[in-house]
């Protein structure tokens, strides 16, 4: 009965394994600790994290290891993003620690308990090589984050938000499987390998495959939140607890970059002509919708919202011109650039919102643009962090913006899209009029509210740190590029 | 001399220096920040100096060369030089400065140490616009310049400053933005480098060349400014405390004219045979045009304002007819406008400290109260008019005669600036200082005191130390500027 049962090859999974386990183990725990010493879960979960992180050092080979009958890949690229989705998950903990424990209707094992099963999501989506696991993966992130939206029970923005990115979430899923149906029609495999053989050979029905692109697509661009399917972006931002917004807004983006990669440049390259088009219309539709949008917010997740937005539609840029009418020289440096892209914007992101969660306070979310009003006289030290999020996510060097929208820009240039570089950095003109806006209230108005800011010294020490990279890794941008480079290298 | 790394010192000096007054936090701490803010100030000067005293003035290729990897997987370097165009305006620069640092003493009471930090750290940028022999290297000082006046304009500035801080912000963001993507376009075609020196060789075809110079034409244009895109200077100028007038006026003014030198007319040659004719009408509108937009302000620093988009017309029309003369008067004039410019927008503060008021009408009979003033003021007046023996007169000659050789029109319209100059420099001149006492502010006006004394002395000094021996600075620039013209003879179609 069990003759052709193999034992799969449980190390490239180690990190999932142990991060499922620690998941289960911290729920049972939170059965028998009092709300009064929720510590120890935050401790148990940051512990998780930094173990998972090891064993993924420890186990990492930087050979493409596949496994679980070539349902799960573990290459380079996936260790790269893995080490820096661990690294946004316990840096979102820690930021989000003060707030929680002020607000002790959210402060729930689940909260801990849901990330860790979101990360596991997205480690599995980093990892997968079949449609099944990366809908797997996907729908474990996906349900994790609807029942976190929802976390403030009290909150009818939270609820509302929860009831939108759930539908919402439940069509795109579906638009996404129906896709993968249709390649499975087409090739007769589930498996992105052999899908990109199958193609490869051309034995397949053209006609069904482009139907399923669409779909396919159109799912991927729901996860990315990209124009036209970016409507639950706002809503979500601003309706979520700030920690959550903060989760949704960092490490999800390292796993949807993961899915595009595996899907459209290891699955569909051969069809690159055909998606190239598609997401040349969202990238370009997400910058102007997004930078432009952004313009009339007056609350800061909002604004940070169509900010993602257009940073999403940045990051396209630099898929897009992989392959260019065949030509595949420029596709490591595009698909890198559009890799440190990923990452820059996920630091930057964190540290926005960092800054949000340690203006907050017990009753006060800190989320209206006014309340920024004359930070510099409040803080200095923290109106400074803010200031050098903002003009990096401007794009203005010596930041790691910068460098992120040069990365991607050159290979734009260099794939021959001259034109789309010009609108690109056309929009980010656009863009840089709000990110100034908030320089502007944070430094040439006075302050409006005087009381001092009360977070305890870990957030303050990691946001400065934070804010730091974001400076340093400016002005020394080439270690990240390179591992990313290096990365993709070894992967594709 | 030149073992030491004397332009990352002369850039990282007052970068340093302005986080270190930084540090110095609150406004408890002023005396200690200012005091601070100086040191480094004169430290970042000194460190110039041997820029002057050990370049050979007969080479006209890049001294002080300092070369190291900085982001290699895109071939970007940490590239620096100078030449004898860009040596004179990291002095000019440094000591504009010291300049600044000494203008805002008293003025500036309000977060002392962050006002003087960003003008350290701007400084320092801008010294790195003038070495950078790396394209991006040039991007990312170019750009970065931008916060630091940003955060000056919008803090410290007058009553419409927001306006202004993002209409020059935005202004500015614009013309480089198109820039980096020219510079993109060159990367590639020049396999992989983004060395200036080495775009100076690079072969490209008229079509590209004409691309690529709007792209240099728009951003330099909008930091020179030229006439139609200058709107944001005036804004700038006038919201600006007297600390950010006086660097935007002379420095700020001179990186985009910098920038046709060392990018447009080396890199696109034939592009700027072919364009010049748009650019050299440019200026004329620019020296006719607003030398009478100028004559009719009633804002003394609006006034300067729009005089300074004249002087530039002048630069940029001396640029583009492509003879030493020419440029060499374009240069000069661009360290001249430095001090007269500097010093007119210090005078300027110098009264409205006192009466708080910038307008003509408000003023009159100053020399009654404030004689030693109203003699120094007058000197920069009538530099600023370009009289004989003062400095601006020696840029200006030259050009003029330059342009005679090219075309007696345009050295006809050119000349009409003298008179302009003249008129709305001196008319503005008669109606502040002579005359009788005009109301009670200007009754109780105090003349200058020792510090703005020592201030205009400086400049008047330097103001007449060009006028009447210009030789040291078109020695310096003749070897570089005859490099560049040979060079921008060169045809690069092939």
């Amino acid at each position: 009965m069990f003759d052709n049962f193999v034992i799969p090859d449980f190390l490239p999974a180690a990190p999932e394994i142990f991060l499922a386990t620690m998941a289960m183990f911290i729920l049972v725990v939170d059965l028998f600790v009092k709300d009064s010493r929720r510590t120890i879960v935050f401790v148990l979960t940051q512990l998780t994290l930094i173990a998972c992180a090891a064993i993924q050092l420890y186990t990492s080979t930087g050979e493409i290891t596949y496994t679980f009958s070539n349902m799960f890949v573990d290459d380079m690229m996936a260790d790269l993003l893995k080490m820096f989705v661990y690294l946004t998950m316990i840096m979102v903990m820690f930021y989000s620690r003060a707030y929680l424990f002020e607000r002790p209707n959210m402060n729930k094992g689940e909260f801990y308990v849901l990330a860790l099963f979101a990360t596991l999501g997205m480690l599995v989506m980093i990892s997968a090589n079949n449609f099944v696991t990366i809908y797997v993966g996907l729908e474990l992130l996906s349900l994790s984050l609807y029942a976190m939206v929802a976390m403030n029970r009290d909150s009818l923005a939270s609820t509302e938000a929860a009831m939108k990115y759930f539908v919402l979430g439940a069509l795109a899923s579906g638009m996404l499987l129906y896709g993968m149906s249709m390649i499975y029609g087409a090739t007769g495999t589930l498996e992105i390998t052999e899908i990109a053989e199958s193609l490869y050979r051309g034995e397949t029905n053209k006609t069904v495959l482009i139907f399923g692109l669409v779909f396919l697509v159109s799912g991927l661009a729901f996860k990315l939140g990209v124009v036209p399917f970016h409507m639950w972006i706002p809503d979500v931002y601003h309706g979520a607890p700030t920690p959550v917004t903060l989760l949704i807004g960092s490490a999800p983006k390292l796993a949807a970059f993961a899915i595009v990669m595996r899907l459209l440049v290891s699955g569909l390259i051969t069809l690159s002509q055909d998606w190239q088009g598609m997401l040349i219309i969202l990238s370009v539709l997400s910058m102007a919708i997004g930078n432009l949008a952004a313009i009339a917010q007056t609350n800061l997740k909002r604004m940070l919202a169509y900010s993602a937005i257009s940073h999403m539609g940045f990051m396209l840029l630099g898929i897009v011109t992989g392959v260019v009418s065949g030509d595949a020289r420029y596709a490591l440096n595009a698909y890198s650039s559009a890799m440190f892209y990923v990452i820059a914007y996920v630091l930057m992101t964190m540290g926005a919102f960092g800054v949000i969660l340690l203006m907050s306070r017990a009753g006060f979310e800190a989320d209206q643009l006014d309340d920024y009003k004359g930070l510099n006289k409040r803080s200095p030290w923290f109106a400074f962090i803010m200031l050098m999020i903002m003009f990096s996510m401007a794009g203005v060097p010596f930041f790691i913006g910068f460098f992120a929208k040069f990365s991607v820009l050159q290979a734009v240039v260099a794939a021959g899209y001259l034109w789309l570089a010009i609108v690109a950095v056309l929009f980010s003109l656009i863009g840089a009029f709000y990110y100034l806006r908030v320089v502007k209230l944070m430094y040439f108005d006075a302050p409006e509210d005087e009381t001092p800011i009360s977070t305890g010294m870990d957030m303050r020490i990691l946001i400065s740190a934070n804010g730091l990279a974001v400076a340093i890794l400016g002005i020394f941008p080439q270690v990240i590029m390179s591992l990313c480079a290096y990365a993709l290298l070894r992967s594709l | 001399m030149s073992n030491y790394p004397l332009l990352s010192l002369a850039i990282w000096t007052p970068i340093i220096a302005g986080f270190v007054v930084l540090l110095t936090g609150g406004d408890r701490n002023a005396p200690l920040a200012r005091m601070l803010a100086l040191l480094g100030a004169v430290a970042g000067f000194l460190v110039t100096i041997p820029l002057w005293t050990g370049f050979d003035v007969a080479q006209g290729g890049m001294q002080f060369v300092e070369l190291q990897g900085w982001i290699p997987r895109f071939n970007i370097n940490y590239h620096l030089g100078v030449d004898g165009i860009s040596m004179l305006f990291v002095i000019l620069n440094a000591f504009i400065t010291i300049i600044v640092v000494a203008a805002g003493w008293e003025v500036i009471q309000n977060k002392v140490a962050q006002y003087m930090a960003a003008f350290l750290i701007m400084s320092g940028l801008m010294n790195g616009i003038f070495s950078s022999l790396d394209g991006i290297l040039f991007y990312v000082f170019f750009e970065a310049s931008l916060i630091p006046l940003y955060l000056i304009i919008g803090v410290w500035g007058g009553a419409n400053r927001v306006y202004a801080a993002f209409k020059f912000f935005l202004y500015t963001l614009f013309g480089s933005l198109l820039f980096l993507v020219a510079q993109m376009y060159l990367f590639f075609q020049s396999n992989g480098s983004f060395s200036i020196l080495e775009w100076h060789k690079l072969p490209i075809e008229l079509g590209p060349q004409i691309w690529i110079f709007f792209a240099f034409l728009i951003a330099f244009a909008v930091k020179v400014p030229m006439w139609p895109v200058h709107t944001w200077l005036p804004d700038a100028h006038v919201e600006a405390p007297t600390g950010g007038s006086i660097v935007l006026a002379a420095i700020g003014l001179k990186l985009g004219a910098y920038g046709f030198l060392r990018f447009s007319l080396p890199i696109v040659p034939d592009a700027a045979h072919e364009l010049s004719g748009l650019v050299i009408a440019l200026s004329l509108i620019a020296v006719v045009y607003i030398g009478f937009v100028a004559l009719v302000q009633a804002d003394m620093k609006k006034l300067v304002a729009y005089s300074s988009i004249a002087h530039m017309g002048f630069v940029t029309l001396g640029f583009f007819m492509f003879s030493a003369l020419a440029i060499e008067g374009a240069l000069v004039q661009m360290i001249s406008h430095g001090f007269v410019s500097g010093a007119m927008f210090f005078c300027i503060g110098v009264m409205y400290d006192r009466v708080h008021s910038r307008q003509i009408a408000d003023y009159g009979g100053v020399v009654n109260t404030m004689p030693k003033f109203a003699a120094l003021f007058m000197l920069f007046s009538m530099a600023n008019a370009g009289l004989p023996a003062t400095s601006g007169f020696v840029g200006e000659f030259m050009v003029i005669l330059a342009a005679v050789k090219f075309n007696f029109w345009v050295a006809f319209l050119a000349a009409t600036s003298l008179i302009l100059g003249a008129a709305y420099s001196l008319w503005m001149y008669k109606r502040v200082i002579f005359g009788d006492v005009a109301n009670a502010h200007v009754a109780e006006l105090s003349d200058i005191n020792a510090r703005e004394f020592a201030i205009l002395g400086v400049l008047a000094l330097c103001t007449l130390w060009m006028g009447l021996y210009p030789q040291p600075f078109t020695e310096v620039m003749h070897a570089s500027v005859t490099d560049l013209l040979r060079h921008v003879a060169i045809s690069k179609i092939q």
